[in-house]
């Protein structure tokens, strides 16, 4: 299908469909093909379920997660312990944090990790807003639930030492063995990491 | 990282587990001379004969592509390629299945079907699930290789040296080829923000330990592959002279000095070079400028003023050692590319009784099918040639 074989409109709808993840030129064409004939089951749904959450979402201001409402509904949650603030990389984390279940505390959504090469600096991650919150001495300690990756890693080291100074405990996920891993599968890195953050047990 | 499981995880490997890897089946799709070709063998050597230009070499890159990197030929994969006149290059793939120590495995890589406006990718399938990455495939499968283009290792700079005994460090730590490629990452980061000038300094500190940390792993893993190839030598019994190999530079003393605070000493290294690194717009310190001196151990001489014969016969016995280094887990495939015709006679024999000796499957090429009559039924013989690969 070349590029003028469908209106500007149907095209316009391929190459937004193209810049979603996951989705390439042909991809996009596949999915915008499906939307167009089943319009009545997928593609009006599929309008006014944008269109509403479009109207809907908020940024919070507290935290940076999405939600309907700023303050977001973590942040407003009286049940939840303000305590304990955990650091994360992006909303995805969070849902990640909160279908565990493991998590009662709050969060702070950083939208990304430090990366010289995508241009993203310390200005981006929102770190007043953070040390804004420990300003009341409630919180006694932040984890920072990041990727074991370069960025990530960096990006932890980054923010520890912007907090060392403020007098919070400061924790990291722990790394090394995985659920079901064997030891003879590991690679050194994983079993030196896992090795270095054994406990003792009961 | 969990490795991937074998097609049978559940069952045990039998005690009689094979003690090397071996490809039993290849096949390659618009891949350079190749329209589509499948070849069946079993473990033992393979031998391709052929003209000049009728596609031997092809076959063992395409063979090198089972493992991380830019195959043997050292090229980006969208190289590879198929071409045809007048019609636009056409993805190209190899599928094999591998037999190794923990099973069989079903592999192949590629490049990502390219439609316009996607930047091609090379993809790698275990037992037909992606694969995380290439380096995914050195849990299953480890491959050597000689080509004529390393005749002159000894002699250029130290970035093949580095490869050569990158590639040999695979073999032993499957976990190499992450850390050089996340080592590298955290190079190119910092190397950014000090060319912009943004140096915010605890951002430095933060690239500076991550570099130390997978630059440290890396200095082990070489040092470690050294400390194998070393005493895999002492064994050489092949007729090939042994070699005297070592792992110098600044960053390798420092971790030398004290392994245990390496990653320490490296980081504050990096940060003290900041400002020459920024000024030089290169890192001027790290693993990434290691070389590896490589001595004649009988005539005591540094391989690059030995003769070509002799420099030629160091590398075998270099990859010798480390397939011999290696046969503790399994010993890899070999791919050695016209070896055979740069040895005389008494050198060639011991390469063959070399090779069985170490129950390898060496990939090996040459013009002549006579040259490798003494090989007899230890090895599978191929005739390549018009775009078709043929038993003889």
């Amino acid at each position: 299908m070349t590029a003028n074989s469908a209106g500007p409109e149907i095209e316009r709808l391929i190459s937004l469909l193209a810049r979603l993840p996951g989705l390439g030129p042909r991809s996009a064409r596949r999915v915008a093909l499906v939307l167009m004939k089943r319009k009545e089951a997928l593609l009006d749904p599929l309008v006014s379920a944008m269109q509403d959450v479009g109207r809907v979402i908020r940024t919070c201001s507290v935290c940076g997660h999405v939600d309907t409402s700023d303050p977001c509904t973590i942040c407003t949650d009286a049940r939840r312990d303000p305590a304990t603030i955990c650091v994360v990389e992006d909303i995805g984390d969070v849902w990640a944090l909160e279908r565990a279940g493991v998590f009662r505390g709050r969060y702070h959504v950083l939208g990304g990790l430090l990366s010289a090469l995508d241009g993203r600096g310390p200005e981006t991650l929102g770190l007043p807003r953070l040390i804004a919150r420990l300003g009341d001495g409630k919180v006694t300690e932040i984890i920072l639930a990041l990727a074991a990756t370069v960025d990530g890693q960096a990006t932890a080291f980054y923010i520890s030492g912007e907090l060392a100074a403020l007098g919070v405990k400061v924790t990291r996920l722990g790394q090394g063995l995985p659920f079901g891993g064997e030891l003879g599968w590991l690679d050194d890195g994983t079993l030196t990491a896992a090795f270095r953050a054994r406990q003792s047990v009961g | 990282m969990q490795a991937a499981r074998p097609m049978d995880a559940q069952i045990p490997a039998p005690a009689s587990a094979p003690r090397a890897y071996a490809l039993t089946r290849l096949s390659l799709s618009n891949y350079r001379s190749y329209v589509g070709i499948a070849l069946e063998c079993d473990a033992r050597p393979v031998v391709l004969a052929g003209e000049n230009g009728a596609g031997k070499t092809n076959v063992l890159e395409a063979i090198s592509w089972l493992s991380p990197g830019r195959g043997l030929r050292g090229v980006p994969f969208v190289e590879a390629c198929r071409e045809e006149p007048g019609a636009a290059p056409a993805a190209w793939a190899v599928a094999a299945t591998l037999l190794g120590p923990d099973g069989a495995f079903e592999a192949g890589t590629g490049i990502s079907a390219n439609s316009e406006g996607e930047t091609p990718r090379r993809l790698v399938r275990i037992n037909h699930a992606p694969a995380s990455g290439p380096s995914a495939l050195t849990e299953i499968f480890s491959v050597l290789w000689l080509t004529p283009a390393m005749d002159r290792l000894f002699i250029e700079g130290a970035s093949g040296r580095r490869k050569f005994l990158d590639r040999i460090a695979m073999g032993f730590e499957p976990g190499h080829a992450q850390a050089c490629a996340a080592y590298e990452r955290a190079t190119r980061e910092r190397l950014r923000l000090l060319r912009d000038g943004r140096g915010d300094p605890r951002w430095l500190d933060g690239l500076e330990a991550e570099m130390a940390r997978h630059g440290a792993a890396m200095i082990r893993n070489r040092l470690h592959a050294v400390m194998r190839l070393m005493s895999a030598m002492e064994e050489e019994t092949s007729g090939f002279p042994a070699a005297i190999i070592a792992l110098a530079g600044e960053a390798e003393t420092l971790f030398a000095a004290d392994p245990a605070s390496a990653c320490e000493a490296i980081a504050a290294r990096l940060a003290r070079s900041r400002r020459l690194d920024e000024a030089a717009g290169r890192t001027l310190f790290g693993p990434h400028r290691a070389d590896l001196d490589v001595r004649h151990a009988r005539r005591n001489r540094e391989a690059a003023s030995c003769s070509t014969g002799e420099q030629k016969a160091l590398l075998i016995s270099l990859i010798l050692a480390a397939a011999r280094a290696q046969s503790g887990r399994a010993v890899p495939v070999l791919l050695l590319d016209e070896v055979a015709a740069h040895l005389d006679e008494t050198r060639r024999m011991a390469l063959f009784d070399a090779i069985t000796a170490l129950g390898a499957q060496a990939w090996m090429t040459g013009t002549d099918m006579t040259m490798f009559e003494p090989m007899d039924s230890r090895a599978q013989k191929f005739r390549v040639g018009n775009g078709a690969i043929i038993p003889h």
